[in-house]
């Protein structure tokens, strides 16, 4: 189909504890951390944003991939905490890793798979011979309201891979499900998301990527037992387990994909940073199962074999880059979110 | 600010673009137009040139009194970097606890938001630094 | 080239003046020094008026016009002009209007400087000093002109093992002279304590080691030496008159622990006027912020480089020492109306050569030097006066 050319990951510097969070709205915090099996999320510099973000990805994927940027013929960024609702974040890194001017862009939105639907337009792009490169960046500095269950979850973060013809993970297949499912959602002008609580679960979260990922193993004709990694979406530590479990995967599977107990929902990062983490510890022939969830709804499934150019490819480390930070009290978590501008 | 004095700063702020002497070879950052070296020699004769973004700590302050722009945003260091290249530019150092910061601290630049027009305004990007990887 | 006097000296007080606008304040200077001088409108030949940014602070350009309307002298149709370099407008100013009589151009020429800074709030007034700096590189990215400063700071302190109280000594020393001036801003003393306790604007800078938003106004008048006698018997002459500039930006500059063009400037007006730096009995010198004192005495050749903050220390710089300096409290003690501030140091100066310093008077003072810096050392302005 393509193949990923390279990957670039990147995680603020800052924490913010779920016992912190639950301190300030007076709630249990042992219960909500292994109720969600999330123990603390990255939180933004106050100078950071899904752009910083996005071009600190970018550049990282474009130095460990050694291409020339001006190759690049796409650059799409998925994210919903786009710094503007109307002019795009692809141009802004597009022109920070000197892909700009000959180039297509466009910004993408579907709740936290959007980074994964701008890849699948790149694996289009590159097959069609359209473009040599594209590069697709799921990021988000995630929004929720104050004392919101979100809030525990709702983090920063992104990851920006380059689809090409041939490269250190092929791409078999990729399907995707997608029906009108408003489990989640954020209006125009409004600061943050409403959700339908129970709601995104079964209905949302548990069909759509269950489903993705029967039709694609259907497609190609595998089992759970035929993968290496499997990476589901994580909104939280419970749910891609339970998902796992459901579909047949074994937790050994999904553990070195599974970042959000010590980061959080990194929205459209999520899944994405999730293969970075494999992607970094893979070897030549192993195989991959990754499905994203965007609320709203939809889960794109993608089946990858990993290549022996990856011996010679410069990991990212996002384990190593996650465990220097800083952990910051509430108050200054609000300030770095710019809540009080 | 208006848009367009932004947007013409891009390269450089972005991605650390100067300009190089073809007569003398010396390294301008922020670019300059004529090299005050050669001077009319060097007319039509400074070539775009990137910089590699690592840079020493020369000199530093922290910032406890902003600007109206930076207001909230204070404490914040501000160095006198002596980039790789030779020459040397000002900006703020992030990532790190203020009383690490140095004289002779190896940093490297990354992309941060800068400034921006109020509410309903552009937002302005450009180039900050933190401690290098080693 | 034509040997040029200062014939008359004067200047509004110094500080918050809530009632006073910024034509008040011009004419006030202006008719004090036109009275002192014992000249009559009509022998005006020409106006230079500094002001930093009297676009920003009060919403007005043209400023030149408005000073002459202001002076009541608009049937004369003289040339008025606002002069700009910063915090050396004044200085510059007084350049241009040696460089107008010296030329034979004019005979009787008016200097004057002026700023009004409390008409917008103190965050505004930041911004507009700010624009003093690269706007594009050191401003935008938050360096504020403290900031700057601070960077001298540090960079003389670990290269030159200059102290914090070595810096606090000097606004103490300043604030003690001021409290003997009556216009100036602050005529109250303050010890190394206050100015350490003093928050901290840009560190190593403290509230204490910066100079105040300041209104204000100082005038001089120029004559040629020799028609000056006509007028007064109080005659200073303008020995040197030297303005250099070097690059905006401070990254850029050639040296981080000294202003080369202050230096060039002092060494071209010493040459000038035939004097060597220990010659000067008395100097009025840029203290912005305290690191600025330092740094001057040692760009003026009074101490060795890097010697500054131990020759403060030491009292070489005290009303009492060897080269007293800022005897009018500096812009630290005095007050800092930007524009004003070139014009107002030859105030000083002229007052003590005259010996008319009352309290502060040097005694035997007959050579003075003053010395005016724009942002963080883009222009400078050394003039050498002396008794005559």
């Amino acid at each position: 189909m393509a193949a990923i050319v390279g990957y670039g990951a990147y995680v603020p510097r800052y924490r913010i504890k779920v016992e912190e969070i639950a301190r300030i709205w007076g709630r249990q915090a042992k219960s909500i951390s292994s109720g969600l099996n999330v123990f603390e999320k990255s939180v933004p510099s106050i100078d950071e944003d899904t752009a910083t973000i996005s071009v600190e990805a970018a550049r990282r994927a474009v130095k460990a991939a050694k291409i020339n940027p001006e190759e690049i013929g796409a650059v799409y960024v998925g994210s919903e905490s786009h710094p503007y609702a109307v002019k795009p974040t692809a141009t802004i890194v597009a022109e920070a890793i000197g892909a700009t001017p000959e180039l297509t862009a466009a910004d993408y939105e579907f709740a936290c798979k959007a980074g994964t639907a701008g890849m699948q337009n790149c694996i289009a792009l590159v097959e069609s011979k359209m473009i040599k490169y594209g590069m697709a960046i799921g990021a988000d500095v995630a929004q929720a309201a104050p004392g919101d269950a979100l809030e525990y979850t709702a983090a920063a973060g992104g990851a920006a891979y380059i689809i090409g013809k041939e490269g250190i993970a092929e791409i078999n297949e990729t399907v995707s499900f997608t029906t009108d499912t408003p489990d989640f959602w954020r209006r125009e002008g409004q600061p943050y998301p409403g959700h339908g609580e129970r709601f995104t679960g079964e209905p949302a979260y548990f069909r759509h990527v269950g489903t993705a990922a029967k039709m694609l193993m259907e497609r190609i004709g595998s089992k759970p037992s035929d993968y290496d990694y499997a990476i589901f979406h994580q909104p939280n530590g419970k749910f891609p387990v339970r998902i796992a479990r459901k579909l047949g995967f074994e937790k050994k599977q999904i553990e070195d994909g599974l970042l959000c107990p010590i980061i959080g929902n990194t929205y459209s990062g999520s899944a994405m940073l999730g293969l970075a983490a494999v992607l970094d510890i893979a070897k030549p022939g192993q195989r991959i199962l990754t499905v994203s969830y965007g609320s709203g709804a939809g889960s794109d499934a993608f089946d990858i074999t990993v290549t022996d150019a990856i011996e010679s490819y410069p990991r990212q480390g996002i384990r190593r880059m996650i465990e220097e930070k800083k952990y910051v009290d509430y108050a200054t978590y609000m300030k770095f979110r710019r809540e009080f501008e | 600010m208006g848009v367009a004095r932004y947007w013409r700063e891009i390269p450089a702020r972005y991605n650390l673009i100067g300009k190089k002497c073809q007569v003398c070879g010396k390294v301008y950052f922020p670019p300059r137009t004529i090299c005050p070296k050669c001077r009319r020699k060097s007319m039509g004769k400074m070539q775009d040139y990137k910089l590699s973004g690592k840079g020493t700590v020369e000199s530093y302050t922290i910032i406890y009194t902003p600007p109206p722009e930076f207001e909230g945003k204070a404490p914040y260091a501000i160095a006198l970097i002596k980039m790789e290249e030779g020459c040397y530019l000002t900006g703020q150092i992030v990532d790190c606890e203020l009383d690490e910061i140095h004289i002779g601290m190896k940093v490297e630049a990354c992309f941060r938001r800068i400034q921006e027009d109020g509410k309903r305004g552009a937002i302005y990007y450009g180039y900050k630094f933190r401690k290098a990887e080693s | 080239m034509r040997e040029v006097a200062i014939i008359g000296i004067g200047m509004t007080e110094f500080g918050e003046l809530w009632q006073k606008s910024f034509r008040e304040l011009v004419a006030e200077a202006g008719v004090k020094a036109i009275l002192d001088a014992g000249i009559e409108g009509e022998n005006i030949d020409a106006m230079y008026i500094g002001g930093m940014s009297t676009g920003r602070f009060i919403g007005q350009e043209h400023v030149g016009s408005l000073a002459l309307e202001v002076a009541g002298l608009e049937d004369l149709h003289i040339p008025a002009t606002r002069v700009e370099a910063a915090c050396a407008s004044g200085g510059v100013a007084m350049h241009q209007g040696y460089i107008a009589v010296a030329s034979g151009m004019y005979d009787i020429v008016v200097v004057g400087g002026a700023e009004k800074m409390t008409d917008v709030v103190g965050g505004e007034a930041t911004n507009i000093l700010a624009s003093a700096a690269d706007r594009e590189w050191e401003s935008f990215f938050g360096a504020t002109f403290p900031g700057l400063y601070a960077l001298m700071a540090r960079y003389h302190m670990h290269h030159h093992g200059t102290t914090q109280e070595q810096l606090a000594m000097v606004a103490v020393k300043n604030h003690h002279n001021g409290s003997l001036n009556p216009k100036a801003q602050f005529r109250r003393e303050i010890s190394i304590e206050d100015v350490l306790n003093s928050p901290i604007v840009a560190e190593p800078l403290h509230l204490l080691d910066c100079s105040p938003i300041t209104d204000g106004a100082a005038a001089a008048i120029l004559a040629p030496v020799d028609i000056a006698r006509k007028y007064t018997d109080k005659i200073i002459k303008i020995k040197a008159s030297v303005q250099a500039c070097d690059t905006l930006s401070f990254h850029s500059r050639s040296r981080f622990d000294s202003l080369p063009a202050a230096v060039h400037a002092a060494k071209k007006a010493y040459e000038m006027a035939g004097v060597k730096p220990s010659d000067i009995d008395v100097a009025e010198v840029h203290d912005c912020f305290t690191i600025a004192e330092i740094i001057a005495i040692e760009d003026l050749g009074f101490v060795e480089k890097g010697k500054g903050g131990k020759a403060t220390e030491e009292g070489l710089t005290a009303l009492d020492g060897q080269i007293p300096v800022n005897t009018s409290g500096g812009l630290k003690a005095k007050g800092h109306p930007v524009g004003a501030t070139g014009v107002a140091q030859i105030n000083e100066i002229v007052m003590q050569l005259r010996g008319e310093a009352d309290k502060r008077q040097v005694k035997g003072a007959t050579i003075g030097l003053t010395h005016n810096v724009g942002g963080s050392g883009g222009t400078a302005v050394v003039h050498i006066l002396e008794a005559i």
